[in-house]
């Protein structure tokens, strides 16, 4: 026993490296209301006052500054601050706040490009060691690439896949670092090691072993980089001070490494809430004290910075880091993990204000507490910053320790982790199917040269057997290019630290994903219950579609088309799992869009659902815009209906309706949105982003973005800044169905 | 025939007829004329579109998840008007165990109403004013039965939410409203009186109907009146709550 574990009940947790066990022998649940929050002290409106203006200056320059030299690594940089009298949490990922650090193990083509947009240079020096002595993921990938690979990519059936950047979606255990302290979690790697002596060293145990002493050396790095900020984090934390302290080194190391894609934190409120408890029980501390850690901490992940092309910021709108944190949730013996904890984590959001990040993620149960119910329902109302996500319907397959990655990937912390795979375009794809494989735009033979449609009018049965075609051979092609780009990112790219925070063995999902599947359903419906008529170019390729007729379209809880997207979803996955991954990583699939549902409309020409060319997709797995038309509970129970076991990397909703919309009194409103989530979770929805805006305040922040610096607003899977947006996503935003009645 | 009847549309949800979340049956056909009716076009008795009792059940099947906590409201047009269709539909609501409520202006005789008033958990009784003149002037139709629908409702113990809409220059007089607070202190049954303030967002409905639109220059109720008529309620210790937004 560590002296400092005393007070706390002991377990296997106390033998072995075990979270979940310690969480469960000693946190506090709590039943109770939002009453004993405290508002922001002096010190902590003083901070956050600072970092607004640093985020101000930032959003006038694009970038505040970078460190054009010193390629980034645990604790390549000096200790920074913003302000060290006032920070009750330390540490910044260099030695100055929102300062950006230069990360060129995922591609350095990717980090000069980056630079040069803002006006910066890369250092001559660093780019001769990156170009001449040193590979970099991108260059593996592109080495390794096939000519099908390279079509479907630029094409953009197959898209936003992380072959030049860091693929992220790995949540390390940072935790482990609290409980645990680095010096024993640096034993149990050596003794992991041990472990791996043996008689036959094949390809599997040689990479182990090599990974395994990465994790090692990023784990003394790890500790480096705290002693220079006066912290040895060798032993566990003492106290609750300490303890986020120690939790935030584990993770800023972490976004020291890499730039993932989406570097997420994990489900760290209820574990924090345990030395909470123990200092308030020791009277050490106070909740004004408590309270000020945590809006502290949260300061620190708003002001996770990575630098990003502005392609990658259009895309993905703004810079997104999907900082997630998971909070609520049940534990396996019933008992609520909703604690103290959990409360002050949302209150950051009325402390310091609306904010993308953290991601704040509610895992909703039927039976949370009642009052965390009504107190989410009401944060959601007035921040528009949180989204939700099914505990019942994950708790039975993942247990009660898991988190999400970036949007809505699930996974047990410290024990999984997932090869994150983009998406496909599956309406580019239905076009490909009536072009015998040619792109509707450039006319290029991208897929291979199946026989196209001829027919003046599209017959439902063979489109829809051209269409599976089509899905085999790009199951294929993207199974295929996954296991390249996770080959050479392990290779170049290993998230050292963040796997140091996992156990041995990991298991692994190949994580894929499709967009557009509300157009390919609309299409297919339309097909079979209007007549849709070709038109083709001279070229004879199909380039436009007449529809006469009506036609059941997804959104209104209608089966006859709602089955068809569920017979999509199982068929591209039961396509994808034919296929061989690289370390036998398990294929799920995910039906998300992030922001990028603008980018592929943008890319897809005209649909036969009678979407223009050009037009933005609907996010995720939502209905089309404004085609979901017999209210909200029609279109949730619609998307509800996606079987989450084929789609168990996420089902993406995003939700906006009007406030008045959800009642007259203020009471009646958060009674009405816990009962619309008691409603689409029961029915078995995964996801959904929840926006309570008025149209009109949106159109006034296009117009005066000065007037709102925090309007936050949650799009696939992750909340932005408004004002961040493109005039073009600002504007898809605004035309999404907004459920209001009159 | 029962099993079948009349309806505008349905919403599947409602936020405003009743407590929690609730599947809406529009019924078709009103024998008033409001002046500032937002739902115009559920007047004729002849308009809208014929269904099934069954029909209802299954779309209100389907929701149910959402509606457990909430219910059933039947709305219109006037559900009176078509009192075994209304009655059908909550008697077959209750044997799934959801909560009904029906939204009426009460004109309507109580030999005709008692059937549905068995299955109905909630009167949303509209009064649309006091003063028996201008009752008339906004409506149409005598305010009598309405007063003789309150009375029997309170006498039955029937719960009820009673739902006046404030329109400046025609129902905001003080007179009425105070004559109204009068009456309905008098009644036993009330657990709610909603002040709606007048908007104008159906007005783009008359324009369709080709129906000319009197009110065109009212302005919308402002906070500090629908406040004043709240308080005028709650000095009678009516449970009254001012909307926002409608």
């Amino acid at each position: 026993m560590y002296v400092e574990w005393q007070g706390f009940t002991e377990g296997s947790w106390t033998r072995e490296i075990n979270v979940r066990d310690f969480i469960q022998k000693n946190y506090t649940p709590y039943e109770g209301s939002a009453e004993f929050l405290v508002a922001p002290n002096a010190r902590t409106q003083q901070l956050w006052q600072e970092v607004l203006e640093l985020m101000k200056l930032e959003r006038e320059k694009g970038v505040l500054d970078v460190d054009t030299k010193v390629p980034t690594a645990i604790a390549a940089h000096d200790a920074g601050y913003i302000s060290r009298e006032l920070e009750q949490i330390v540490g910044l990922q260099t030695d100055k706040p929102l300062k950006r650090a230069i990360m060129p193990y995922g591609g350095i083509r990717v980090v000069k490009a980056g630079l040069e947009a803002y006006g910066y240079q890369l250092d001559p020096q660093t780019e001769e060691v990156f170009t001449k002595y040193r590979k970099t993921h991108n260059d593996g990938v592109f080495d390794a690439y096939t000519s099908e690979m390279r079509k479907a990519r630029k094409s953009g059936i197959i898209t936003g896949l992380p072959d030049a950047y860091g693929r992220g979606r790995i949540i390390g255990d940072y935790r482990r670092v609290a409980l645990y302290g680095v010096d024993r979690l640096i034993d149990d790697k050596k003794t992991q090691k041990e472990s791996l002596e043996l008689d036959v060293m094949d390809e599997e145990t040689i990479r182990l072993r090599e990974e395994l002493s990465e994790q090692i050396r990023a784990l003394f790095e790890l500790k480096e980089m705290a002693t220079k900020y006066g912290f040895d984090i060798g032993r566990p934390a003492l106290t609750a001070k300490e303890a986020v302290q120690w939790l935030y080194f584990g993770y800023l190391g972490a976004v020291k490494e890499q730039n993932g894609a989406a570097m997420s934190l994990g489900r760290v409120s209820t574990f924090l809430d345990i030395y909470f408890e123990r200092d308030l029980r020791n009277g050490l501390t106070t909740e004004i004290e408590l309270q000020e850690l945590i809006d502290h901490f949260v300061m620190k992940l708003r002001m996770v910075r990575f630098l990003r092309t502005p392609d990658y910021n259009a895309l993905f709108s703004g810079d997104p880091t999907w900082v997630t944190e998971v909070i609520g949730g049940m534990s396996a013996d019933g008992r609520t993990l909703v604690t103290k904890s959990s409360y002050r984590f949302l209150h950051t959001l009325s402390n310091l204000g609306a904010a993308p990040e953290p991601n704040l993620t509610v895992l909703w149960s039927e039976h949370l507490p009642e009052n965390f119910k009504q107190f989410c329902a009401k944060v959601s109302s007035d921040t528009s910053s949180i989204q939700y996500e099914n505990d019942d319907l994950m708790r039975p397959i993942y247990g009660d320790d898991y988190a999400i990655a970036c949007c809505v990937s699930v996974m047990r912390i410290g024990k999984q982790m997932q090869f994150f795979g983009a998406r496909v375009n599956l309406a580019k794809t239905l076009l490909y199917a009536i072009n015998g494989g040619k792109d509707e735009k450039s006319g290029d033979q991208v897929a291979p040269n199946f026989a196209p449609i001829t027919s003046e009018y599209l017959d439902y049965q063979e489109v829809n057997d051209r269409l599976q075609q089509m899905m085999a051979w790009l199951a294929k092609a993207y199974i295929n290019t996954l296991n390249v780009i996770h080959y050479m990112h392990d290779k170049y790219c290993y998230e050292r630290i963040e796997m140091a925070l996992h156990d041995r063995d990991v298991y692994r999902t190949m994580a894929c994903g499709i967009a557009g599947l509300s157009v390919v359903t609309d299409s297919l419906s339309a097909i079979k219950y209007a007549k849709v008529k070709v038109i083709r170019n001279e070229q004879g390729l199909a380039v436009d579609y007449e529809t006469e007729g009506e036609y059941p379209k997804y959104g209104n809880n209608d089966d006859r088309v709602d089955n068809m997207a569920i017979d999509i979803v199982a068929r591209f996955m039961n396509e994808i799992r034919k296929h061989p991954t690289y370390r036998h990583a398990v294929p799920t699939q995910s039906v998300l869009t992030i922001t990028s549902n603008v980018v592929y409309g943008k890319k897809t020409g005209n649909t036969p659902d009678g979407r223009r060319a050009g037009e933005p997709f609907a996010p995720g797995a939502n209905p089309m815009h404004g085609r979901d038309s017999c209210g909200a509970i029609a279109s949730l129970s619609s998307v509800a209906k996606l079987p989450y076991s084929d789609c168990q990397d996420g089902i993406s909703n995003t939700f906006s309706i009007v406030p008045t919309a959800l009642g007259r009194q203020e009471s009646d409103r958060t009674n009405n949105l816990v009962g619309l989530l008691d409603g689409y979770f029961h029915d078995g929805g995964h996801h959904i982003n929840v926006n309570a805006l008025d149209r009109n305040t949106l159109l006034d922040a296009m117009d005066h973005p000065e007037n709102y610096p925090q309007l936050t607003i949650r799009v696939s899977g992750y909340a932005v800044n408004f004002i961040k947006l493109t005039r073009e996503q600002q504007l898809d935003v605004i035309k999404r169905t907004f459920h209001e009645r009159v | 025939m029962s099993g079948i009847g009349r309806i505008h549309s349905i919403e599947t949800f409602g936020t405003v007829d009743g407590p929690g979340i609730r599947f809406i049956v529009f019924t078709q056909g009103c024998p008033l004329r409001c002046l500032y009716c937002h739902n115009p076009d559920c007047r004729s008795a002849h308009d809208g579109k014929e269904v099934s009792v069954d029909y209802l059940i299954d779309e209100i099947k389907k929701c149910k998840s959402f509606i457990r906590k909430g219910g059933v409201t039947v709305s219109g047009g006037e559900p009176l008007m078509q009192p075994e269709f209304t009655r059908e539909i909550f008697k077959r609501c209750h044997e799934l165990g959801l909560h009904t409520a029906l939204d009426t202006s009460g004109y309507c005789a109580i030999e005709v109403a008692k059937p549905v008033l068995e299955e109905t958990d909630l009167v949303l009784l509209d009064i649309k004013s006091y003063i028996p003149e201008l009752y008339y002037q906004v409506t149409s139709v005598s305010i009598e039965p309405t007063l003789a629908m309150a009375k029997y409702l309170s006498e039955i113990g029937k719960p009820a939410w009673i739902r006046f809409v404030l329109v400046p220059h025609l129902t905001d007089n003080e007179e009425n409203i105070n004559q109204l607070a009068d009456f309905i202190a008098t009644l036993k049954n009330i657990e709610r009186l909603e002040v709606l303030p007048f908007h104008k967002m159906g007005e783009y409905k008359w324009e369709q109907l080709g129906l000319p639109y009197s009110l065109k220059d009212t302005p919308p109720a402002t906070p500090e009146l629908v406040q004043q008529a709240v308080d005028i309620f709650r000095d009678r210790g009516i449970h009254a709550l001012g909307a926002v937004g409608v």
